[in-house]
């Protein structure tokens, strides 16, 4: 079965059409500390996604409205430049980021320390510059290196990470092509450490063997993802000696 | 700031990375225990004295405490009190009762308006983290002139320097009035020369304070002081 049509997702020779194995992941780069005038920031380039995420904060909630007694609120706009896909996108807010914009601060949210800031905001600009599937876990991963990078207490780094079905086979980090017209797709949220799942969706269908590969598959890039992620934050500050 | 004047190896810490065993050790600030380990919650430099372990960070919020020279800014204006931006996560609160000048209810913005500057002082912190400000005491006024610039919180140190030395040059080679506030504002009252020198000597402090060459560094920028005629 070949997907949806007459796609060819897998090579005869049992390799991916980009030349990968079914468990490798693309080619992933992170940088810390690109903005000057954010608290916290980072751009995570992820194949060929680009992710900026920035963090402001923690600052008095506005309007008070969202202020919470006990904790912080973190603030989480995603948001898909125009231009980062072939077809221009139409600039603001739509049904699609206002879920990912949801989804990343319920994510975000279970690793930061909120309850040492209340009645307080923090706020986490995404920005995707480039788009080849996998952007909320890009921009996850970028959002998670800004609040590091910005101060914020957190309990560990969450990592954004992905895998998929393509033709009844379990592969991981899926590109373009194989999101369009794979047969499922698992990104979630792990905390590398601890080995907790922050956030989990799943689009299309896995059996529970399937489901299990799947996820060996994302614990491992979250590993390899995490290692890129620390030495990031580390290189900015090589150098310093208090 | 860890110094390793105690001869401890520094150590650079990510959110979430162990740092040792937690048994028969305290877990100070910027650290926390699970599962019998210590984890760093903050990206910083480990700290290890009096047998209690601690995360130095590389970046905070300003935290304010009871007593802490501040600059603030106004946000908002009320009747009776005036509401403080003081560069962390929450608001001050100024009440005319706490203000230099007599205040008539209602006569608020007469006084000081949205943006304005001053030197004020923490006078308390409660558990809510309701911020009160004051400005009755020796120095405290609205800041009139001069300009304001921004210093990381954890770099205040390295721009005071041991007992205010660093921050003393800086004023001798810039000719300016500088008022370092525990929130991270600058205050710098000058002419044009020297308060564009300090700002250099400001962005020094910002991306090279944590670096070993920041002494270095300073020395090179303090031969081009508008004195010598290069600023």
């Amino acid at each position: 079965m070949g997907g949806y049509g007459d796609v060819q997702l897998l090579r005869d020779d049992g390799l991916r059409l980009d030349g990968r194995k079914l468990d490798e992941m693309r080619p992933v780069s992170i940088e810390a500390g690109i903005l000057p005038a954010a608290d916290g920031s980072a751009m995570v380039t992820h194949g060929l996604n680009v992710a900026v995420a920035a963090v402001y904060g923690p600052m008095e909630a506005h309007p008070r409205k969202i202020q919470r007694q006990d904790r912080a609120v973190i603030d989480v706009r995603y948001n898909m430049a125009p231009f980062s896909t072939g077809d221009r996108i139409r600039p603001g807010y739509n049904r699609r980021s206002r879920e990912i914009s949801k989804v990343t601060a319920e994510a975000l949210e279970s690793v930061v320390l909120v309850e040492r800031y209340p009645r307080s905001k923090i706020r986490v600009e995404i920005e995707i510059l480039a788009a080849e599937a996998g952007t909320r876990c890009a921009g996850i991963t970028a959002a998670a290196v800004a609040l590091a990078d910005a101060g914020i207490p957190m309990r560990d780094l969450i990592v954004g990470v992905a895998s998929g079905k393509v033709e009844d086979t379990v592969v991981l980090d899926l590109d373009k092509a194989e999101d369009n017209y794979g047969q499922a797709d698992l990104p979630v949220g792990i905390l590398p450490n601890t080995g907790e799942i922050a956030f989990l969706q799943m689009d299309g269908d896995l059996s529970p063997d399937e489901y299990n590969l799947a996820m060996e598959y994302n614990f491992k890039a979250a590993a390899e993802i995490h290692e890129i992620m620390v030495d990031a934050l580390k290189r900015r500050y090589e150098g310093g000696e208090n | 700031m860890s110094n390793g004047q105690n001869g401890a190896e520094l150590r650079l810490v990510t959110p979430g990375m162990a740092i040792g065993p937690s048994a028969g050790i305290r877990v100070g600030s910027g650290a926390l225990a699970q599962n019998d380990t210590i984890i760093a919650t903050r990206l910083g430099w480990v700290k290890e004295f009096n047998n209690t372990v601690s995360v130095d960070p590389i970046n905070s919020a300003y935290m304010p405490r009871s007593g802490d020279l501040i600059v603030a800014t106004v946000a908002e204006v009320r009747n009776n009190l005036w509401f403080m931006n003081i560069n962390g996560p929450f608001q001050g609160l100024l009440p005319m009762s706490l203000a230099p000048w007599k205040v008539e209810f209602g006569a608020a913005r007469q006084h000081m308006g949205i943006g304005d500057v001053v030197l004020a002082r923490v006078q308390e912190v409660d558990e809510c983290h309701n911020v009160v400000l004051t400005m009755k005491g020796v120095g405290l006024r609205r800041l009139t002139q001069g300009s304001l610039h921004s210093v990381p919180i954890n770099h205040l140190d390295r721009l005071r320097g041991e007992g205010n030395a660093t921050l003393q040059r800086l004023r001798d080679a810039c000719d300016c009035r500088i008022i370092v506030g525990e929130n991270g504002k600058v205050w710098v009252d000058g002419d044009a020369e020297g308060t564009a020198w300090a700002r250099q000597a400001f962005d020094l402090v910002r991306n090279s304070g944590h670096k070993d060459t920041f002494e270095a560094d300073l020395t090179a920028l303090e031969k081009n002081t508008p004195k010598n005629g290069d600023a």
